[in-house]
C-alpha cells in the first residue's frame, strides 16, 4: 500500500512541478532577467575598468546552455524533479500520518501535512537564508552558504517533529488549546535562538535594485507555495482513495 | 443526487479515517521515499555548486533557474 503510495506521489509531484514552473516563468522569470542584466552590466564595468589599469580582462564565464534553455526546459525539468522528490519523501509522511492525526480524514491530513511541510523545509530555512537572484552571492562563499542552508533546513524540520512530539505529550495534560500553544512557544524559541546563534549572510551588492530582489523572493515563496499546496490538495484526494479501498487490511 | 455524493465522499473518507498503516510497514518504503528526495534536491539544489559528483558545470548550468528560485544558494 505504501508502494501505491510513493507512486502516485511521484506523480502527483511532477504534476506539481508543472504548476510551478507556471508560476516560475510567470513571476519569477523577469527577476531572473533584469538580475543577470544587472550581472553582465558588472562584469563588463569590471573588465573595463581592468583594461584601462592595463591588466589583461578578466575570462568570461563560459556559455554551457543559452538563457532560453535555461529559463525553459532547463527550469522545466529542475521544478518537475524537485516536484517528484518531494511528492515521494510527502506520500511517506502521508502514510505515517494518515490515521495518526487526531480525528483528521485524510484530505485535512494531506493539506496539513502540505502546510507543515511548507514552513519546515522552505519557509524558515529562507527566513533565516532568503533566496537570491543570480549576481547576488560571491562564488567563493558557495560551500559555505549551502552548508549552513542546509543546515538551517536540518534544524528546521528537527524543530518541528520535535514541536509535534512535544505537542502529543502536552495535550493529555493542559488540554488541545493550551498544550499546542505551549509546542508552538517551545518550537518558536528553538527557532528563533538558532536564527540569533548562526551566521547571517548578506552579499546583495548596494546597487542591486531592491524591487528585483522583492520580486525574487516573493517569487520563489509563491513557487513553494505552489509546490507544496499543489502535493497536498492532489494528494488529498488519491492519498484517501487508496486508503479507502484497503480498508481490510487493517 | 447531490447528498448522494457528499455521503459517497464522507463515507470514503471516514474508511480511510480508520485506516493507519502499521509503522513496521512503512519504514523500508520510508527510506526509498527520504532517498529519492534527497536525491532530487541534491541534483537541483547543491551538485557542481558546494560539492560534484560529476565534474564540469552543465547539471549545474542546466537547472540554474530553478536552484535560485527554489531558494537554493548559488551565485
Ligand atoms: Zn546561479
Amino acid at each position: 500500500m505504501v508502494g501505491q503510495l510513493i507512486l502516485r506521489g511521484f506523480i502527483i509531484g511532477i504534476v506539481a512541478g508543472l504548476l510551478a514552473f507556471g508560476w516560475a516563468k510567470t513571476f519569477g522569470e523577469p527577476a531572473v532577467n533584469i538580475a543577470i542584466h544587472f550581472e553582465s552590466a558588472q562584469d563588463e564595468a569590471k573588465a573595463a575598468a581592468a583594461v584601462a589599469a592595463g591588466k589583461p580582462a578578466p575570462p568570461e564565464d563560459p556559455v554551457i546552455f543559452s538563457r532560453t534553455v535555461q529559463s525553459g526546459i532547463g527550469l522545466l525539468t529542475g521544478m518537475v524533479a524537485a516536484g517528484a522528490g518531494l511528492g515521494c519523501l510527502f506520500a511517506v509522511l502521508f502514510a505515517f500520518a494518515n490515521g495518526r492525526m487526531g480525528n483528521l480524514a485524510s484530505g485535512p491530513t494531506s493539506v496539513l501535512l502540505a502546510f507543515y511541510g511548507l514552513i519546515s523545509v522552505y519557509l524558515v530555512p529562507a527566513l533565516k537564508y532568503p533566496p537570491n537572484p543570480p549576481s547576488v552571492g560571491e562564488p567563493a562563499t558557495i560551500k559555505y552558504r549551502t552548508g549552513l542552508y542546509f543546515l538551517m533546513m536540518a534544524i528546521s524540520i528537527a524543530s518541528t517533529l520535535g514541536a509535534l512530539r512535544l505537542r502529543r505529550s502536552l495535550v493529555p495534560r493542559y488540554g488541545t488549546w493550551n498544550g499546542s500553544l505551549l509546542a508552538l512557544g517551545a518550537y518558536l524559541v528553538v527557532i528563533a535562538a538558532f536564527f540569533v546563534i548562526l551566521p547571517g549572510i548578506n552579499e546583495v551588492p548596494a546597487t542591486f535594485p531592491a524591487v528585483t530582489l522583492w520580486n525574487f523572493r516573493l517569487a520563489s515563496l509563491g513557487i513553494q507555495t505552489v509546490l507544496w499546496g499543489s502535493i497536498g490538495i492532489i494528494f488529498g484526494y488519491v492519498g484517501a482513495q487508496v486508503m479507502a479501498s484497503h480498508p481490510q487490511s487493517r | 443526487m447531490a447528498t448522494d455524493e457528499t455521503s459517497a465522499v464522507t463515507s470514503a473518507s471516514d474508511l480511510a479515517l480508520k485506516v493507519a498503516i502499521p509503522i513496521k510497514e512503512i519504514m523500508p518504503w520510508a527510506i526509498f521515499g527520504v532517498v529519492i528526495m534527497a536525491v532530487a534536491y541534491y541534483f537541483v539544489g547543491a551538485e557542481q555548486g558546494a560539492t560534484s559528483i560529476f565534474s564540469g558545470m552543465s547539471i549545474h548550468e542546466f537547472v540554474h533557474d530553478a536552484r535560485h528560485l527554489l531558494g537554493f544558494p548559488c551565485h
